[in-house]
């Protein structure tokens, strides 16, 4: 029987003095269920496996026997940091796919821009405050999370849920935004502009956060594109590449906003990025609450019922309503035979919809196109030869979400 | 862009069409590494995602190419796309993007190519490291085949998995 002691010297005999250590599935620092199987000499990362697939659910084998419609609500556990994009990024395929864009009513255009913006800057205060807390900065993880909180709230008062959203629906949104919602909106704006002050205030000329963050994950604009990289990462390292400015959609050529840029590409830079663009998402939030106020009460979904449901009053009261209920229920939408690719900008960069139609109820085939993986395809590269700590750092920046990762 | 494939690479393009402002061009298995240094050249240097579609019983010129290997192409700087498809036949393998030869190999290749070999069982062929990505090395199947059961089929996909602890599983041995 092998010894420890044996086992110990023969593992040492085969890998000299390297190290194996599990990071993950349960580390604190990995948020969500990721291992990367590190290699170490000392402190010094060798070599980095990341292996993941833990929460893999098949949302794609799903999507194939769900029909258009129920598929929205897996959609919400993609990136459940900010899941009303990606309900956003989906519903803008299906209607891509329909060829009923030019018909979406304006009100909810503006307010799908709105509730998105408000879940980039969610999604940009997790991953900011998470990277910091992993780096040993506790307090403006606080002070961020007070307003993530403000925006969830918003999000209950709109969809009636959190986290899982399931706020739009093909053809425009599920219901109106609530009368209440409009003066939280603006104690937000009020507020969280000084708590972004006060985070660079924390953080940009922290000497240790500079320690921990620059020159960590550095890459070429070369190199950033043939990895794939899209959103905040693509752009840190110096690609002012956005959708809502290149292929604009929901009329976002209509606002008026900037596209940060760093230049290195490194820990430090992503940060920047993330801190100005919840700025600039402010900014979007306010013309977007402005432009609700100019166009006022309206419809929020198209006024076509072979597409989306017929209000619930008319389905009880009127006999074509209640036809079209369950027509739309029972066969579901009339698709065109085709195929698209629609790309939105999420938090995390592109996240893209492939969807092949045969006509019929369900999807013959559905992709998700997941910002995050190709970026976390780098990582390996990017830890070798770096500190483990480094490695922590790198993983925070990235902004992992294994919901989206693993679908 | 499909006119100057055709001039250079005469019969490299054997269909192509456009739905919804989606440009999609369909490419020879054998064709394909000269279309993407073409394409590379002329700005298409994004490879923004790979995947397939499995039509199961599709029979194309008399043979039965089951699969869709689909790529999305993005050129940065005039921000168009394109698709391009390359069908291929069950056990096929396809020239791989992310072979350390290739004068531009795409890093991200990697991952998006060993996601089809797992869901799809499509091998491709130069690939540094063909192994599985999101299910275990011994999952039985491919996911997203058509002819995969929804459910998994059995409870815990292990029926013929040479796995350790399935053969210790009262549910799976008998």
């Amino acid at each position: 029987m092998a010894t420890m002691e044996s086992i110990a010297l023969s593992t040492q005999q085969v890998d000299g003095d390297k190290m194996i250590v599990n990071m993950g599935p349960t580390h604190p620092s990995t948020h969500g269920t990721l291992r990367i199987v590190l290699e170490l000499q000392g402190e010094f990362v060798t070599r980095a496996t990341p292996e993941i697939g833990y929460l893999h659910r098949g949302v794609e084998k799903l999507g194939e026997n769900l029909s258009y419609h129920q598929f929205v609500t897996l959609t919400d556990r993609l990136n459940y940091c900010s899941s009303i994009m990606n309900n956003v990024g989906y519903s803008h395929a299906v209607e891509k796919l329909l060829g009923i864009e030019a018909a979406i009513p304006e009100r909810a255009k503006v307010i799908r821009v709105l509730v998105s913006e408000l879940a980039r800057i969610a999604d940009h205060i997790v991953c900011v405050g998470i990277n910091a807390v992993d780096l040993g900065a506790f307090t403006a993880f606080l002070y961020l999370f007070r307003q993530r909180e403000t925006v969830y709230d918003l999000f209950e008062m709109a969809a009636g849920q959190r986290l899982h959203t399931s706020f739009t629906r093909v053809g425009g949104l599920f219901r109106d935004l609530p009368d209440d919602f409009f003066p939280l909106a603006e104690r937000f704006l009020e507020e969280c502009l000084p708590v972004i002050d006060e985070l660079e205030g924390l953080l940009t000329r922290n000497p240790i956060w500079h320690d921990r963050t620059k020159g960590i994950g550095a890459l070429s604009p070369e190199d950033a594109i043939s990895w794939g990289y899209t959103g905040p990462c693509l752009r840190a390292c110096g690609v002012p590449q956005d959708l809502r400015k290149s292929q604009p959609y929901l009329g976002y050529d209509q606002y008026d906003f900037d596209i940060p840029v760093g230049t290195t590409g490194d820990v430090f830079d992503r940060y920047l990025v993330r801190v100005e663009e919840m700025r600039q998402s402010l900014r979007i939030v306010r013309q977007a609450l402005d432009k609700l106020r100019e166009i006022g009460p309206g419809p929020i979904i198209v006024d076509d019922y072979k597409v989306a449901l017929p209000p619930k009053e008319k389905v009880y009261t009127r006999m074509e309503s209640l036809i079209h209920h369950f027509k739309l229920i029972m066969h579901g939408m009339e698709m065109p035979v085709g195929e698209i690719y629609s790309a939105t900008e999420a938090a995390n960069g592109e996240l893209g919809f492939y969807i092949v139609s045969d006509g019929g109820k369900s999807p013959y085939r559905i992709r998700v196109r997941p910002p995050c993986l190709p970026i976390f395809s780098s990582f390996d590269q990017k830890v070798r030869g770096r500190l483990i700590a480094d490695a922590v750092s790198e993983l925070g920046a990235m902004n992992i979400i294994a919901g989206e990762l693993d679908r | 862009m499909i006119e100057r494939i055709e001039e250079q690479l005469p019969g490299a393009i054997t269909d192509h069409h456009a739905f919804r402002g989606d440009v999609t061009i369909v490419v020879t298995k054998e064709k394909f590494l000269d279309v993407v240094g073409l394409i590379f050249k002329d700005g298409y240097q994004m490879l923004v995602d790979i995947t397939a579609v499995d039509w199961l019983e599709r029979q194309m010129d008399g043979r039965p190419l089951r699969f869709d290997v689909v790529y999305h192409w993005l050129n940065l700087t005039s921000q168009e796309r394109l698709r391009i498809k390359v069908p291929v036949a069950d056990g096929e393998t396809v020239p791989s993007l992310a072979n350390p030869d290739l004068p531009h190999p795409f890093k991200t290749a990697d991952w998006f190519e060993r996601e089809v070999f797992d869901l799809f069982g499509i091998p491709f062929e130069g690939h540094p490291n063909m192994v599985r990505l999101l299910t275990w090395q011994d999952f039985p199947g491919h996911a997203l085949r058509k002819d995969f059961p929804l459910d998994g089929g059995d409870p815990f996909c292990m029926a013929d998995s040479t796995a350790p602890y399935a053969q210790h599983n009262p549910t799976t041995n008998p």
